[in-house]
């Protein structure tokens, strides 16, 4: 009872955290912030959830970016239809890229989906339609709904937000239903679930092409939020650093993630300008910290700190 | 003289670029493939210390005027030593967890060197020169072969058998095999399993900086250089699997000749032919061309 009360307490105080932080925060940095969090939630339900290591997810965050920037430039569509084009996108490369690494297992599957991505980055480097080295700059916000303009940073980061919690929130339901009971045994002991009668395949390949469409829908805000896509969306030091984010916050933790997502983001734009090059270094610090001495990440080490008490 | 509307000599001339590029892909999936087998653990640090290696050489010859051949003994036993430290003070905490702990702390590593690498020397590449000895071309007759290009197919597929016989027909191999097995009873035994990996771990990235200075003349010694090599060579680990070095080695060469062939008839696809070929070989053979599935 006292755990659900802390969980309640937790998400209360975030939920008024994000409410309240465009009045203290650079509202861009708190979109992109959002925009991440939600990225590394949905990384998060693969690795965390179904014990998955994807090595590959920018491929979805960036494919959805590029998606989002070609239809809002080229089509001037209104901005939920980019998303929601960018999204479908993700899903589509989602299923092809799952069926094909679902194949192997643990060490295999990290390498495959890495090299899986470096297509991906590949394709935008060289294709006709994504700008090449440029990327696809001028990606215009548009009016939702053909509405609310959301060249206004206020009603955009609402939007943002809006857009988060809907993922947070189908996050929590998978993590939180029979269909997530099911992943989180997969995750503990595959053989045995196989051996239950669960076709594990299909089960697999449903919660990555539900991460890949979560992570392209964070994609796609995000090319709106900042107007435009590059190659960085599609880098793989992207793919690393949404696992750094969910490791630094707490792997197979709801919140672990969005902190995560919180304090590399910050550090990542409080750095840059400081210590130029050696933002690299300093993230490359904090994995190797954090793999040696702190695997539960920041909330998992909360959650066993207080979970311990009588 | 034109081969499908190629020209022959444009025809060789990818074919070796190729084989050149196969060679360092054999040298670093054999020792990932070697490491993974004792310590059970991706190394994605390995395009780094190959960086490293073609940097040492670099820096021996600007700094301290020390030749190619020199660096080419050199540069394997620095970064060796430097590997043997990392083990010793970061991967040892980490065999008794999921393998997948080992990718990302070597995955940490990787960043810590070339990030400190791109500080110190920028993200342009450094030309390295042809030691005088392999400089020029042999004509062939039928193509002129660029005599460095020979040279690095040569010497990586020589290191590669070494490192076959030396783990396959050596008594010291017999041990290394036997620790791949069961580390328990090895130690049992009275071998010292601890240090065995130790110097599996040196002996693998040694061998990519020697791969990184066989490749110092070939491309511009930059910072950058390993980080897109090792995204090619876990594909080649996948498509051959990690089961035989023979293996390995065919692998490694065939990829590289294909890709050095698609670079003539299409060359737009040059850069992804080793991933579709993976996803071809993960639809037909999951467990890889030589690979045993578990």
């Amino acid at each position: 009872m006292l755990k659900l009360d802390l969980d309640r307490a937790a998400y209360l105080v975030f939920l008024v955290a994000a409410a309240a932080a465009p009045f203290f925060v650079y509202p861009v940095l708190a979109m992109k912030i959002l925009c991440f969090a939600l990225f590394a939630c949905a990384f998060n339900l693969l690795l965390g959830f179904t014990g998955l290591l994807s090595f590959g997810h920018a491929a979805f965050l960036g494919s959805a970016a590029y998606a989002t920037g070609y239809a809002m430039t080229r089509w001037a569509v209104t901005p939920e239809i980019g998303i929601a084009f960018g999204t479908l996108i993700a899903t589509a490369l989602g299923a092809v890229f799952g069926g094909l690494a679902i194949r192997r297992q643990g060490i295999y599957f990290a390498m495959i989906t890495l090299a899986l991505a470096q297509m991906v980055y590949f394709f935008c480097l060289q294709a006709p339609i994504t700008g090449g080295e440029d990327g696809l700059q001028g990606v215009p916000r548009g009016a939702l709904f053909g509405l609310i303009d959301l060249g206004n940073d206020t009603a955009m980061y609402y939007f943002v937000l809006a857009v988060f919690l809907g993922g947070f929130w189908i996050v929590h339901r998978t993590v939180h239903s029979p269909f997530g009971q099911v992943l989180k045994a997969i995750r503990e002991n595959e053989p045995r679930a196989l051996s239950l009668g669960y076709t594990v395949d299909r089960y697999k390949l449903l919660a990555f092409v539900l991460s890949a469409a979560l992570s392209g829908l964070a994609g796609a805000t995000e090319t709106l939020v900042m107007g435009f896509a590059t190659l960085t969306d599609v880098h793989w030091s992207t793919s690393g650093e949404v696992v750094l984010m969910t490791l630094v916050g707490g792997v197979g933790t709801m919140l672990g993630p969005v902190v995560g997502a919180i304090v590399i983001t910050a550090l990542q734009s409080e750095l840059a300008d400081k210590v130029g090059p050696w933002v690299t270094v300093i993230m490359g610090a904090i994995f190797i910290a954090n793999v040696l001495a702190f695997r539960r990440g920041i909330i998992g080490e909360l959650a066993a700190r207080l979970g311990s008490r009588p | 003289m034109e081969l499908f509307g190629v020209p022959l000599q444009a025809l060789l001339g990818q074919l070796m670029l190729g084989l050149v590029n196969g060679s360092f892909y054999a040298v670093l999936s054999l020792g990932l493939a070697v490491i993974f087998g004792m310590l059970n653990i991706i190394n994605f640090a390995h395009g780094a210390l190959y960086m490293m290696g073609a940097y040492v050489a670099w820096i021996a010859l600007t700094y301290f005027q020390l030749g190619y051949w020199e660096s080419l003994l050199l540069a394997p036993l620095v970064v060796g030593a430097f590997g043997m430290v990392i083990e010793r003070a970061l991967l040892q905490w980490l065999y008794k967890l999921d393998h997948l702990y080992g990718l990302l702390l070597t995955f940490g590593i990787a960043l810590v060197i070339e990030g400190t690498y791109r500080y110190f020397f920028g993200v342009s590449g450094q030309p390295y020169p042809v030691p005088v000895q392999l400089e020029g071309a042999t004509n062939l007759g039928f193509m002129i072969l660029p005599n460095y290009r020979a040279w690095v197919v040569l010497a990586s597929t020589a290191v590669c058998l070494a490192t076959w016989f030396l783990i396959e027909r050596t008594r010291l191999g017999a041990y290394l095999r036997a620790g791949t097995e069961n580390p328990r009873l090895v130690q049992a035994f009275g071998v010292n399993v601890p240090l065995m990996i130790t110097l599996t771990y040196g002996f693998g990235v040694g061998l990519a900086a020697f791969a990184g200075v066989l490749a110092a003349p070939v491309i511009q010694v930059s910072p950058l250089m390993g980080s897109h090599l090792i995204v090619v060579v876990f594909a080649v680990v996948v498509i051959g699997g990690m089961g035989s070095i023979l293996g390995s080695i065919a692998t490694g060469l065939g990829l590289g000749v294909i890709e050095g062939l698609t670079k003539v008839f299409y060359p737009e696809a040059s850069n992804t032919v080793v991933f579709v070929i993976m996803a071809l070989v993960l639809l037909v053979r999951p467990a890889g061309l030589f690979g045993r599935e578990k």
